[in-house]
């Protein structure tokens, strides 16, 4: 059976270094660092008190007027996908039903949707104050609460925090009623996502998907769970911006972020036909898991090495073609040695040579989210044939034997790879590649 | 030439039942599996009931250090799992290659922490709203890692990737009630594609706290017969008014054909077909006309190759609420035609509720069972015709007929649809 190649042909990004691909891509290739002490909420006790988070951030403008009600009941991660989505539609030229209202250029049953998400914090001030409604001596009182106190939450609260609700006010929005998935695995949840559209739209099951990841986890349970699996930088309190420090010989720690990628993707002849800009081509996927993910308390690599060559066999190419590396780079010191190993089994000497720019650095880990903006942050070097330098990546840690580059590098990229891994074990590994025709 | 895919083992721990057999023979014998919530105090709840898993523990084996801090669906889907991959003859003595064998499930997220959750709720209360520098001081005194971790919704693919050995492709998807069947069906492409040979699916989840039933109740999706528990949950009949909460997990393991054929793996039957699409609709409801749902059915069938005239019996989502019924409903008729009338439809929700992520791989492997034995199960707690649902539902007993090929539907809330096609080897 003859597969369909597919190109990624638009970009959508929310992140803390920038809304919009154009803006990202500059800020990243300026060095941006947008860190910062978190405001959004109180995190002064909490050991990590900073986080890459998005000021002034809201999904009303970004949907149509008709759809405004609707941003009531989205969680902020909801929020952040919609507006990526809108983002991302735009930017590839498509109409559908949810850009100016215009008529749709393309079969709803041939849109699919695939987003990663994660675990949705519930707003804690909201649920907070409906618990309060029902203390008894100091206590929670379930009693209380099956009686009245559940009545002061919202009819549709549950709704807010499926994630699949993702995809699911985005496939409203846009009228994407083909092939819908939502994934979650963490960090390799974006990735994951991009892998399995473009197979969906290999085998001709969609003609277009849009895909890729959205979290936040600046909330006080995202913090906190990263304390306390002590993966959280603990000693950036007062220079956020210099924090977090992918596979450099002074990384201590992740911060948490929030922000999220969607692709365009799309069969190549459609895309072809209708004259798109062709960002790159998708040609290469794999997964895989490491069953010693389960111990989650000691760092390992998730397998992705499995994730990468079983990518670089799907795209029929040798290891020293891939021009880019975007790595998970938590900053977790145990972390990063155990990926930058992984690069090193699969890429041999090469991993030496070829550039590895972690985008944590910029904006802290923006998990489900993280996988999306890697890609689209690859698509778009290819693009450009611009490869943006690490943030904070002044010099390789001993064990990070990597190539960090601390300035632009141009040309001459063929092929690009984001990987990433999370805690569990699971890993993906997605190729894009220069695209002609 | 597409690579095919067969199911080779099973395995399950639900309310009728901690394993495969025991389930079926009660579902095939009449009995409900719904009662008095007894997971929490659920007295003074509008819906007092669901369908818990009861008298379950991990097995002995199971127990041991990595798995101490596993979350209760986790502990089903290992139980699962280990029921399943000894059917396929992949236990102890079995041969597999690990990097060729990968999981896809579509698990639910763990239950919360809900006491110290809730207690620091209350304790971090300021003015109208969370005092968070409080709640953070009392938080890092009462939360746990591993509480906490376990409720990621990728850990029972973890916990499973590590007592299976297992190092292939790796996902979870949480796509609501039409998760385990998604995943079953992209299990199932990741084989054909050849990235994997064997692939390890299903789903797990228990939605039965307080926060989940919370949720449910608010968005008036629950039945409330708090008088009339084991009747509760009533697919198709006119007097529905809810579905029932339920929790669990099913296990399946699917191998490539000849792979399969040439170590002699049981065979139990051949997934043919599978379509996804979306409502793209609203987030409460169903799209009325059932056109998302038709054309999940059309997809499964154009993949199978398949008409309509092809399938013997539709295992319905069937959930109990007066939407889903009626909408199924219709959209069975929009892709089935004139034949619709005469394809026997049943959903098991009746005896069993609803197992959220895990519904639809528990009823798919009733339906290689219902193959196996050439016995549909009934739509239990069928008394009252609906002129919306007028077709033939299997009312209350168990129906004897050939089968070779079976339709297994799953439908999310948020309008995720999922359609399985399976035929007798």
């Amino acid at each position: 059976m003859a597969r369909r190649r597919v190109v990624v042909t638009g970009l959508g990004v929310v992140t803390p270094a920038g809304t919009g691909i154009e803006a990202l891509f500059a800020n990243l290739l300026a060095g941006a660092r947008a860190i910062k002490r978190i405001d959004l909420f109180d995190p002064s006790t909490f050991p990590c008190q900073i986080g890459g988070q998005l000021n002034g951030f809201s999904a009303r403008d970004f949907v149509p007027k008709s759809y405004r009600k609707a941003v009531k009941v989205m969680a902020r991660d909801i929020e952040i996908a919609v507006v990526a989505a809108d983002l991302a539609v735009r930017d590839s030229g498509i109409a559908t039903k949810g850009i100016d209202n215009g008529a749709p250029d393309i079969e709803s049953s041939r849109l699919g949707c695939n987003i990663g998400a994660g675990l949705m914090c519930a707003d804690l001030d909201e649920l907070g104050a409906a618990v309060n409604t029902s203390v008894t001596d100091g206590a929670f009182d379930i009693v209380a609460w099956g009686r009245e106190g559940m009545n002061n939450l919202t009819p549709l609260w549950l709704l807010k925090y499926l994630p699949n609700m993702l995809s699911c006010h985005v496939t409203i929005i846009h009228a994407a009623k083909g092939p819908s998935n939502t994934i979650t695995c963490g960090e390799a949840s974006g990735h994951l996502a991009v892998g399995e559209a473009a197979r969906t739209i290999a085998r001709g099951a969609a003609d277009a998907a849009i895909a890729g990841g959205a979290e936040s986890k600046v909330n006080p349970m995202g913090l906190l769970r990263l304390c306390l699996l002590n993966r959280a930088v603990t000693t950036g309190n007062d220079s956020p911006g210099e924090a977090v420090r992918p596979m450099d010989v002074r990384h201590a720690g992740s911060a948490v972020g929030e922000g999220g990628g969607l692709l365009i993707l799309e069969d190549r002849d459609r895309a072809d036909r209708r004259g798109a800009r062709i960002y790159a081509e998708v040609v290469g996927f794999g997964a895989a898991c490491d069953p010693g993910g389960v111990d989650y308390l000691q760092a390992t690599d998730g397998n992705i090495g499995g994730a990468m060559r079983a990518a670089l066999r799907d795209a029929g190419i040798a290891p020293a073609q891939v021009g880019l590396i975007i790595p998970n780079g938590t900053a977790v010191a145990a972390e990063d040695a155990a990926e930058a190993r992984a690069i090193r089994e699969v890429f041999g000497e090469d991993a030496g040579r070829i550039p590895s720019v972690p985008l944590t650095g910029s904006m802290g880990n923006l998990f489900a989210g993280a996988g999306g903006v890697d890609l689209a942050v690859a698509a778009m070097a290819l693009h450009r044939q611009t490869i943006p330098p690490a943030v904070n990546g002044d010099e390789a840690a001993a064990d990070c034997p990597l190539n960090l580059p601390a300035e632009p590098i141009e040309g001459g990229l063929d092929y690009a790879l984001c990987v990433s891994a999370t805690v569990g074990g699971q890993s993906g590994a997605v190729i894009l590649k220069r695209y002609e025709p | 030439m597409k690579r095919r895919v067969v199911i080779t083992g099973m395995g399950c721990v639900t309310p009728l039942g901690h394993d495969v057999e025991t389930l079926w023979s009660s579902l095939l014998g009449g009995d409900s599996g719904l009662g008095v919530t007894e997971l929490f105090d659920a007295s003074t709840f509008p819906t007092t009931f669901s369908s818990q898993v009861k008298g379950f523990d991990l097995p002995a084996e199971l127990a041991d250090g990595r798995h101490r801090h596993a979350g209760r669906h986790t502990r089903f889907a290992l139980a699962a799992a280990l029921e399943a991959w000894r059917a396929a003859g992949l236990g102890d003595s079995g041969r597999f290659d690990p990097d060729r064998t990968g999981i896809y499930l579509g698990s639910g997220e763990g239950s919360l922490d809900f006491e110290n959750f809730t207690s620091l709720l209350v304790d971090g209360w300021g003015e109208q709203k969370l005092d968070t520098a409080a709640w953070g001081r009392h938080a890092f005194e009462r939360m746990s890692v591993h509480r906490e971790t376990e409720q990621e919704a990728n850990m029972v693919v973890a916990h499973l990737a590590a007592e299976l050995g297992v190092r292939g492709p790796a996902f979870n998807c949480l796509t609501a009630c039409a998760a385990s069947t998604q995943a079953t069906g992209e299990a199932t492409q990741i084989i054909r594609y050849g990235d994997a040979d064997a692939m390890v699916t299903g789903g797990a989840h228990s939605m039965i706290h307080p926060y989940g039933m919370t949720g449910f109740i608010r968005l008036t999706a629950l039945s409330g017969r708090n008088d009339d528990i084991p009747r509760a949950s009533r697919p198709f009949d006119l007097t529905r008014d809810g579905f029932v909460l339920g929790e669990g997990a099913s296990i399946l393991v699917l191998e490539e054909y000849e792979l399969a054929a040439s170590r002699g793996a049981p065979m139990l039957a051949e997934i043919i077909g599978y379509g996804s699409s979306a409502d793209a609709y609203r987030i409460t409801d169903q799209d009325p006309e059932g056109e998302g749902a038709a054309a999940g059915m059309r997809a499964a069938l154009e993949d199978a190759g398949l008409t309509p005239a092809d399938i013997d019996y539709i295992s319905a989502h069937g959930t109990s609420t007066p939407l889903n019924d009626s909408v199924e409903t219709r959209a069975i008729k929009a892709v089935f035609g004139d034949r619709a009338p005469d394809v026997p439809i049943s959903s098991v929700k009746g005896a069993l509720g609803h197992l959220i992520a895990a519904a639809g791989a528990t009823e798919l492997i009733t339906c290689v069972l219902a193959l196996r034995d050439g016995i549909i199960p009934p739509t239990a707690n069928y008394q009252v015709p609906d002129p919306e649902c007028d077709l033939d539902y299997v009312p209350n007993v168990p129906r004897k007929m050939e089968l070779n090929t079976i339709m297994s539907n799953s439908f999310g809330f948020g309008g995720q649809n999922d359609t399985l096609i399976i035929r007798r080897i």
